[in-house]
């Protein structure tokens, strides 16, 4: 085992039914390490599920999972070494903070003088010195959540396993909390998988997200080769905001290569193929509502008009209604090459083949 | 929790309506027979210590004293013993399973104290199911005494009590969250070293009231003991029945329950003490 594999996580063929419900469908990812890897994915995409089988509480059906190169498919959780924020506070209502912090240690039969030391080495991490002898029902959410984390990095574990552990504080806390995990992640150096609903949390923190949906993976790839580039309509949707317009492809196309689309009223327009096309395919095409290019006339291929305009501070959305009757939203940042498009007032609509995205319909 | 209780305030006149019925019954129907119980055993004939001198200065009054904290002590251990394991279990059943468990457990409740009672004297009889089994196996040669003993009456003062120890540890270990105990797991805690750290620490208060309910329950039980233990094994609340009802000696009965009151009392303090229910929350 070469000492960059340490921490390395990966599952292969992951498997795992709840009854008849196919929880995980064959998921094979690894979290390399030192990384930051995401799980990203809507409720019972079977992101938890994962993270419960790589910490050991749930047995997968089928497939391996391996942390440092160990494989600890049939391993107990407390023999795994792992370090693991849970959803829900799960500090210990009857200990002190720092005997909280200390218990790892006193599993791991660290003598009383050394574990206390170190535990008030992690207090001081998550900078909460002068906690140690509250008990954890004198703690906020986000403070009980802080000595959970130096709870999970006291025994220096190389993995650290997340469950959604902010999604119980309130936004602004979340925010600092994020940059706060990210930059003790970045000083220990521990890899991190982290599971969360919420794509800006995956996108702030991850070095790379896994897209999970149905318990199948979509993608694999770091926040901006996701958002750039989904390979897959529902990353397109599911990350960011997307404009997704249907059509049928007008010729045969492989995937990479530039395609026309024809839409409803027969407009051809141009766009990336993701996927291999025949001719007449029905495809949906994806653009991101900023690299929408309008222009205030009528004259161009597509045209619509501005239904509303909705001002946000940095940016002013704009929802568009085509003449095919679909609606399309534009995001243009305010500043002083800002569109200024009047309410009801017509306008054409283009885009960079490379920013329109054609996939296969779904269910075609 | 505090947040919802404060939300609900009730006003003083809603409050004490409410509670009136309640009050009333327990003047009429405890304070008042208790407080003239007491009287009795102060002033009548005249103002008098005579009556608590004779508990102590007789050795049989001790003795029964003595006798049913005792056998309260045992019952309350033995039932703590029965009780955990199966409490444990029922946390970690479901279904069909916890059904059936909760029934067990429950069944006794719905029974009437005596019929369990005469059922254990037809087990524990010179010639019931155990003696015969007991000589069936060879292990006695003739009908061993099992009836009118203090062991006989412990046990069938554990199975009918059972319950109110079972439930509010059930009630505790049910309040545990998964979390924690997998917390512990992925900190590196086998399931033993969980149990001992977490599991039992934090089902503490369940087992004290629990504890506190068979003791108190068992120091003034009357029903078992009168039959099972006979006057051989006689408790407290058999002495004082037969003082009232058989020898209609008011002021003594009085003293005997006036002694049994402090002594449980200061039994429950200590007891208290020792267990500690309100370091819970707070210091360490």
């Amino acid at each position: 085992m070469g000492e960059a594999d340490q921490g390395r996580v990966a599952v292969e063929g992951l498997v795992k039914h709840f009854g008849s419900v196919k929880a995980v469908d064959g998921v094979s990812l690894a979290a390399e390490s030192g990384e930051f890897l995401a799980l990203l994915g809507p409720s019972g995409s079977g992101k938890s599920t994962i993270l419960m089988c790589i910490a050991g509480f749930e047995t997968p059906d089928a497939g391996r999972i391996t942390i440092s190169d160990r494989d600890v498919t049939s391993v107990l959780p407390q023999r795994r070494n792992l370090g693991m924020v849970f959803q829900r506070y799960t500090l210990f209502p009857h200990m002190s903070v720092l005997d909280n912090i200390a218990f790892p240690l006193k599993m791991r039969g660290v003598g009383r003088a050394e574990r206390e030391a170190q535990a008030r080495e992690a207090l001081a991490t998550v900078r909460l010195a002068d906690y140690g002898a509250r008990m954890p029902a004198q703690l906020s959410g986000g403070q009980q959540q802080r000595v959970a984390l130096a709870r999970a990095i006291v025994y220096r574990p190389p993995v650290l396993l997340m469950d959604e552990p902010l999604s119980a504080l309130d936004k602004a806390l979340r925010e600092e909390m994020q940059l706060e995990i990210k930059h003790l992640q970045r000083e220990l150096g521990v890899t991190v998988v982290f599971v969360t609903h919420d794509q800006t949390e995956a996108l702030t923190m991850a070095d790379r997200i896994a897209v999970l949906d149905h318990g199948r993976l979509c993608q694999v790839g770091t926040p901006r080769e996701l958002y750039e580039a989904p390979r897959d309509p529902f990353v397109a949707r599911f990350i960011g905001e997307t404009n997704m317009i249907d059509g049928r492809a007008a010729a045969d196309a492989a995937v990479g290569s530039r395609v026309g689309i024809r839409l409803v009223g027969d407009t051809v327009v141009e766009a990336t193929a993701m996927a291999p096309l025949t001719r007449d395919a029905a495809v949906v095409i994806a653009v991101r509502p900023e690299r929408l290019v309008v222009s205030a006339d009528s004259g161009g291929p597509v045209s619509g008009r501005v239904r509303e305009a909705i001002y946000a501070g940095v940016a002013t959305t704009y929802v568009l209604e085509l003449a095919t009757g679909a609606t399309l939203r534009m995001r243009s940042a305010t500043g002083a090459n800002a569109l200024d498009l009047p309410a009801d007032g017509a306008v054409s609509l283009s885009w960079a083949a490379e920013d329109a995205r054609a996939f296969a319909a779904e269910g075609a | 929790m505090t947040a919802a209780t404060s939300a609900r305030h009730l006003s003083a006149t809603t409050t004490a309506a409410l509670l009136t019925p309640f009050l009333v019954l327990l003047a009429i129907a405890f304070l008042l027979p208790l407080g003239v119980l007491l009287y009795e055993s102060l002033f009548v004939p005249a103002p008098t210590v005579q009556h608590y001198a004779k508990v102590f200065d007789d050795p049989v009054y001790v003795r029964v004293l003595w006798r049913t904290i005792r056998i309260s002590a045992i019952v309350t251990v033995a039932t703590l013993v029965l009780a955990y394991p199966l409490a444990l279990v029922m946390t970690r059943s479901k279904g069909a399973v916890l059904a059936l468990l909760v029934a067990c457990v429950l069944l006794p409740l719905w029974t009437s104290v005596l019929v369990r009672t005469y059922a254990w004297t037809v087990i524990l009889q010179r010639n019931g199911i155990v003696n015969q089994l007991l000589q069936e196996l060879g292990w006695t040669s003739g009908p061993v005494r099992l009836l009118y003993t203090e062991g006989a009456v412990a046990l069938a003062m554990a199975h009918v009590l059972l319950p109110f120890m079972v439930l509010p540890i059930w009630a505790s270990l049910r309040n545990i969250p998964d979390d924690y105990t997998r917390a512990a797991a992925m900190l590196g805690a086998s399931p033993v070293r969980t149990f001992i750290e977490i599991v039992w620490p934090l089902s503490r208060p369940g087992v004290a009231s629990g504890c506190l309910m068979v003791f108190l329950l068992s120091m003034g039980f009357f029903v078992t003991p009168a039959l099972i233990g006979g006057p051989q094994q006689m408790m407290m609340a058999t002495l004082v029945s037969q003082q009232v009802r058989e020898l209609l000696n008011w002021p003594f009965a009085g003293a005997l329950v006036g002694c049994l009151l402090v002594v449980t009392l200061g039994l429950v303090l200590a007891f208290n003490r020792a267990l500690g229910l309100d370091r819970f929350v707070g210091t360490r």
